[in-house]
């Protein structure tokens, strides 16, 4: 560490890494190391060298992992170092930032086509991988989540409510579905505006009273929402069925055509063999048009006053009020609309699966939904596209090592926030501008309150 | 009337597990106006942190408990505290003058690797430790056969709290660092004009949070007799609640809105429904951030454009 007692300057914007750099050096780098080596040693002594279970009797055992515990000493002084060097090599931070102008023009290039090129292939998914049910299952994912992050983008990335508990709206569209069909026979296509309806009335009534909260404190009141629908899902038994859930949630019918191998199923009357990947590719293309559906009436809301009063919301919420914005109804809105698509959302997931349980709307989801629309960009519809592919197909990718994943995940958020704090499409396209649209850079944009 | 009794000491003994850790979360609030997501984390690790030093003693031969419990108390405290020292170095500081959601999605994040972390290192199945603190009084002999108890382990809790409390009071109403404390917290670029090095004390505050997280595990452990990785959602939670409760950014108020959640919980539990009890515990973070932001002993916030 350096010397802290020299000349504190007002408001040092960086760690003392940086002026480190004045000193760089091989002996510098290796001091660093070895402290960092240390401090790993002491942080996982304990807790990754001794390893302790339930014995046989009930009473804990343990035994040491010495071998582990300086492997990971060792990467961490290895890891030290590169980082310390490439942090030299690549130089003071903000130098890479200057973008040779030919790559600004191929990125927009690539920018301009990537958004029709992803469509065309998304809806010739289902033709090119029509044997291959992994993919299809996996492309389904993949869309209710790019569904679930536009959703979320209207809260988050358009008004700048930091919604933690956006799962819930997702479980309530799930648990309508679910319990209108299972109980009254409703079909799917009236179960799913129901279910939207249900939804944005929750997001009505959360959004009531944390009117007046902002930032950080809304985030934990709408993480507590999350919280208080999942227990009363697990808890409310008559109802939801408890922890087991709810099974035999009818199949989606092609408007009241089942997709099934009867007579009256629609192979039969369409002439053709069933198969039962027919109903897979419905469900691809469902969920396609669902989640185009919001993307087109997010793009549309944009345009409305409601939408340009969202984007000021999110930069300046006093400047709003100044100017008049009524911010009760702004932020209702909001809530509201990422609300009801959350249900539709929840509404597909429950058809799809055939069975829920409070266990699918944890925290984690919220997180991960959260995640990608962060990663996105905020407020890019593109994006979170990319980040929806990125997250989950990194979680495939890590299939096999199922407990390290939440793990990977967790890293991949902080190393983010570090490296690229406004996401991989990192900038504000105004939708209102004045003769030419200029992109913002979001290094120059300063948040609101949101 | 002893059946309200018991529930007021087993609610008190809870309220000060929650007030060691919501004065964690006060003391970041105040200082750098975040929430640290990841304090519930610490909290738990705390937990297992004692519990393996407290297995490691044992097996050495070690009999004497109050020997034990100490060196316990002061590992667990020492290495909980660098955890917290190295999450802040890791996740906060970089992104201490980056815009305003940075920091809390990557409190979320840290959150998550503490958590899985523990799940990968020690295994996802719950610890039980058999009672290691036994006996203790029985303070009144019910008419129906229901007697109100007073354990010891109870009383260590509560002790504990209290001797920590004192020193912490006077750690940050009578000492330089303290001082440092609370000059960041109302201006952190004058703090840093008149010579306070604000990166140092920003530092210490995740320390001490750290250190008093740590032995809120400890008494967790030793209360309930378990732990699990996942245990400090919830408790995080909680503590925060009571943060709020108190007045965000003050430490008697952390302390009082602990104490308030655990009786709140405590008789929530006890006259209603156990199912319940967590959700009447968010319940009244929301409650109380509508009705009174500023908590019970919190200074309404000033907006300054």
């Amino acid at each position: 560490m350096s010397a802290p007692s020299s000349a504190p300057l007002p408001a040092p914007s960086h760690s003392q890494n940086t002026s480190g750099i004045a000193t760089s050096g091989i002996a510098f780098i290796l001091k660093k190391a070895v402290i960092s080596a240390f401090v790993a040693l002491v942080l996982f002594s304990l807790m990754i060298g001794v390893r302790t279970e339930a014995g046989p009797e009930g009473h804990l055992i343990y035994w040491t992992r010495f071998g582990e515990l300086a492997a990971i000493v060792a990467i961490v002084f290895g890891g030290s170092i590169i980082i310390e060097l490439l942090r030299q090599w690549i130089g003071p931070s903000g130098a890479g930032r200057l973008v040779p102008p030919w790559l600004q023009d191929a990125a927009d290039l690539i920018g301009r086509w990537l958004a029709p090129a992803l469509l065309v292939f998304a809806i010739l998914i289902p033709v090119i991988f029509y044997d291959q049910r992994y993919i299809l299952d996996l492309s389904i994912l993949v869309l209710t989540y790019v569904m679930l992050g536009w959703g979320l983008n209207v809260v988050v990335g358009l008004a700048g409510l930091l919604d933690l508990g956006y799962v819930a709206f997702y479980a309530v569209g799930a648990y309508s579905y679910a319990l209108l069909a299972t109980n009254f026979g409703l079909s799917f296509w009236i179960c799913l505006p129901l279910a939207g309806i249900l939804a944005a009335f929750w997001g009505v009534l959360l959004g009531f009273p944390v009117l007046r909260l902002r930032g950080d404190y809304l985030a934990i009141v709408t993480l507590a929402f999350g919280e208080i629908i999942r227990l009363v899902l697990i808890n409310w038994q008559d109802l939801t069925g408890g922890p087991n859930g709810i099974t035999g949630i009818p199949r989606p019918t092609f408007f009241g055509i089942p997709l099934s191998n009867d007579d009256d199923g629609l192979a039969a009357k369409l002439g053709i063999e069933f198969s039962p990947t027919h109903r897979v590719v419905f469900l691809f293309y469902l969920i396609l048009a669902l989640a185009l559906l919001t993307n087109w009436v997010t793009i549309r809301l944009r345009r409305l006053p409601i939408g340009r009063a969202w984007e000021a919301l999110r930069e300046d919420e006093v400047a709003c009020r100044a100017l008049g914005i009524n911010i009760t109804t702004t932020k209702l809105t909001a809530f509201a609309t990422g609300a009801m698509f959350g249900g539709f959302a929840g509404a597909f997931f429950a058809t799809r699966q055939g069975f829920i349980s409070p266990e699918s709307f944890t925290f984690h989801e919220s997180a991960l939904v959260l995640a990608i629309v962060v990663l996105g960009g905020m407020g890019s519809q593109l994006g979170v596209v990319l980040a929806a592919i990125a997250m989950i197909g990194g979680f495939e990718l890590f299939r096999g090592l199922d407990q390290y994943r939440m793990l990977v995940f967790g890293f991949a958020m902080v190393l983010l926030m570090i490296w690229r704090p406004r996401g991989l499409v990192g900038h504000r396209a105004p939708t209102v501008f004045l003769e030419k649209n200029q992109a913002i850079s979001s290094d120059l944009v300063k948040e609101g309150h949101g | 009337m002893d059946y309200f009794a018991q529930q007021l000491i087993n609610g008190l003994v809870l309220g000060s597990i929650y007030g060691l850790i919501a004065i964690g979360y006060t003391m970041v609030y105040g200082i750098v106006g975040m929430i640290n997501f990841a304090h519930g984390d610490i909290f738990m690790i705390g937990g297992f942190i004692a519990l393996i030093s407290f297995l490691v003693l044992v097996s050495f031969g070690l009999t004497a408990v109050p020997l034990i419990l100490l060196i316990v108390l002061l590992v667990a405290m020492a290495i909980t505290a660098l955890y917290g020292w190295t999450v802040e170095r890791i996740a906060y500081r970089p992104l201490r003058h980056s815009f305003r959601l940075a920091p809390m999605l990557s409190a979320i994040g840290m959150s998550f690797i503490l958590t899985n972390f523990s799940q990968v290192a020690q295994g996802a199945r719950v610890k039980p430790v058999p009672p290691i603190i036994t006996g203790g009084y029985t303070l009144h002999e019910g008419a129906s056969g229901f007697n109100v108890q007073l354990s010891n382990i109870q009383i260590i809790v509560v002790a504990t709290t209290v001797v920590l409390l004192a020193l912490f009071t006077w750690l940050v109403s009578r000492t330089r660092l303290g001082r440092d404390m609370r000059a960041c917290e109302q201006d952190q670029t004058m703090a840093a004009l008149l010579g306070v090095d604000v990166d140092r004390t920003i530092s210490f505050t995740f320390v001490i949070g750290a250190a008093l997280a740590a032995v809120a595990g400890m008494m967790y452990l030793l209360y309930y007799g378990l732990v699990d990785f996942f245990m400090g959602f919830v408790a995080g939670i909680k503590a925060f609640t009571a943060a709020v409760l108190g007045g965000i950014g003050s430490l008697p108020g952390a302390m009082l809105g602990g104490l308030l959640i655990g009786l709140i919980e405590t008789f929530w539990s006890a006259y209603f429904s156990v199912e319940y009890k967590d959700v009447a515990a968010f319940s009244i973070l929301i409650v109380v951030l509508i009705f009174l932001p500023t908590g019970l002993l919190g200074r309404p916030e000033v907006e300054k454009v």
